[in-house]
């Protein structure tokens, strides 16, 4: 007699693509507003992306529930901040403290994979990429989700000079303007909607940058 | 030496030989390779002159789409297509398979195949593969007898219906089918119907995709409509475009004549002997 499995699971997931770039003065955060279920949709209007702070903003794909739960946490630790030392947290004091609570639950995780935009202390643009448990590392663009596979050599391609592929280019920011680096956000997408069954449906870019934060959307194919 | 082992008759149907051999080989960590699946919404109705077939043209290997306008709608029979879900190289092999058995039984009879011939052909197979040949059929046509459209289960059971739905997406389009289908559709109501009964597949299911092909079969003609409808353009193209280097860079060059093993002797006797 075969020993019994445990036949149900506390995660699903939601699908879902992110991606990140970071320019000089500038950082584009970008993901697509499907949210499904095995072969369903759930919704083609959900909103992956949120802006943690001043110059922080987050996007997650994976298990929306537990990316709720992770928003709310780490907005109320904001917060609590906010009040002890009178001013907003810098982009790389969030990904620290995003780090540390996923590390938290390191034993039960947060199925979320999270990419960290915003502007550093000095007005450039960061981008922090993690995995589930809360490694972290400062990147100059990053892709998460189910059509992160279709994403990602392309960029590293494109964006030759901050791809962790040709050293010591470590956190160097790509040297294109902000509609180039939309350009290509929506060229990503456009793709890996076309290869990839979970992303799809409308795609949600911010653009931080030191005039504030702005919001664009682009339709996505539907099927 | 004489043979002792027995000379074993040809087995049919499924082997089993190497389930063995695979599982050891999982247990060591080889990952199995997947199959193509088509995901997939097919469709058929009756209508008032015959058989309406309807497929999405998505295939896809898990989460990716491996194709994006590929042909659900296989060629049976001149007066008989048969749509296919399931495992592709499935649907493929098994439809090519009774489409060449229906062309010599019509040398053999000289008469046109009828619908029912190819139901029992396709089912006969694969009832005799036990549900392992993965493909799931609906099968149309108009022949003698009329127009029939059936339903085909990868185990070998079969429906005879006035119309049918397989595939991932079968009850997206099998909603639509149960809201509006009525007895005695015109050519241009089945089509418009078929049309909106995949396009619900191919926006509700995640398996579906693209375009809807469609094939209308009635007594003595049929309309194969590839691309009856393409209604998922590519939404974005940059009108910059992209450039990518020629060619991959070159690193380091380093040539190694190959060593001389052959001697040639000049004037021997080495060929004498």
């Amino acid at each position: 007699m075969t020993k019994q499995q445990a036949n149900w699971s506390p995660y699903d997931n939601n699908g879902g693509t992110c991606v990140a770039i970071a320019g000089a003065d500038y950082c584009v955060i970008a993901a697509d507003t499907r949210m499904s279920s095995g072969y369903n949709i759930l919704t083609r209007d959900y909103s992956k992306i949120i802006q943690l702070a001043d110059k922080s903003v987050m996007a997650s794909s994976g298990f929306q529930a537990d990316v709720r739960a992770l928003q709310k946490v780490l907005a109320s630790r904001h917060l609590l901040y906010q009040h002890q030392h009178n001013k907003q947290m810098s982009c790389p004091a969030m990904a620290q403290l995003l780090s540390n609570t996923l590390y938290y639950k390191r034993f039960f995780p947060y199925y979320a994979f999270n990419v960290l935009g915003g502007l550093d202390n000095e007005g450039k643009g960061c981008v922090f990429t993690y995995d589930a448990v809360g490694s972290y590392e400062r990147v100059g663009y990053s892709s998460q989700g189910s059509g992160s596979t279709l994403i990602t050599p392309f960029l590293d391609n494109q964006l030759k000079s901050p791809s962790p592929l040709l050293l010591p280019a470590k956190d160097a920011v790509t040297p294109l303007s902000e509609a180039e680096a939309i350009d290509l956000v929506k060229t990503c997408f456009a793709s890996a909607t076309e290869r990839d069954i979970y992303t799809g449906d409308k795609l949600e870019i911010i653009v931080l940058n030191a005039s504030g934060i702005r919001q664009e959307y682009m339709e996505l194919r539907k099927d | 030496m004489s043979r002792e082992a027995m000379e074993m008759p040809p087995k049919g149907g499924f082997s089993f030989d190497l389930c063995k051999r695979n599982d050891m080989l999982v247990k060591k960590g080889l990952k199995e390779p997947s199959f193509l699946k088509t995901g997939t919404t097919i469709v058929g109705l009756i209508f008032k002159d015959g058989v309406i077939l309807g497929a999405d043209t998505r295939a896809t290997e898990g989460p990716i789409v491996a194709d994006k306008n590929c042909e659900k709608i296989h060629y049976m029979a001149p007066n008989i297509y048969c749509c296919g879900a399931g495992t592709a190289a499935d649907t493929e092999a098994v439809t090519d398979m009774v489409s060449s058995q229906l062309k010599l039984h019509r040398y053999h009879t000289g008469r046109e195949s009828r619908v029912v011939t190819a139901l029992s052909l396709l089912k006969s197979h694969l009832f005799s593969y036990q549900g392992y040949v993965s493909a799931a059929l609906v099968l149309g046509g108009v022949d003698v007898t009329g127009p029939h459209l059936h339903t085909i289960y990868p185990h070998g059971s079969t429906d005879t219906l006035p119309f049918a739905t397989m595939g991932s997406g079968s009850l997206a389009a099998m909603a639509v089918f149960e809201s509006k289908y009525r007895e005695g559709l015109t050519r241009d109501e089945g089509v418009k119907l078929v049309s909106e009964a995949i396009c619900s597949g191919i926006f509700n299911d995640l398996g579906s995709g693209s375009n809807v092909d469609i094939c209308v079969i009635t007594k003595g003609a049929k309309e194969y409509l590839r691309n009856h409808m393409l209604p998922n353009p590519r939404t974005y193209i940059s009108e910059k475009g992209y450039s990518f280097s020629k060619k991959t860079e070159v690193l380091r060059t380093k040539i190694t004549p190959l060593r001389e093993m052959v001697e040639v002797i000049e004037g021997g006797d080495a060929m004498e002997e």
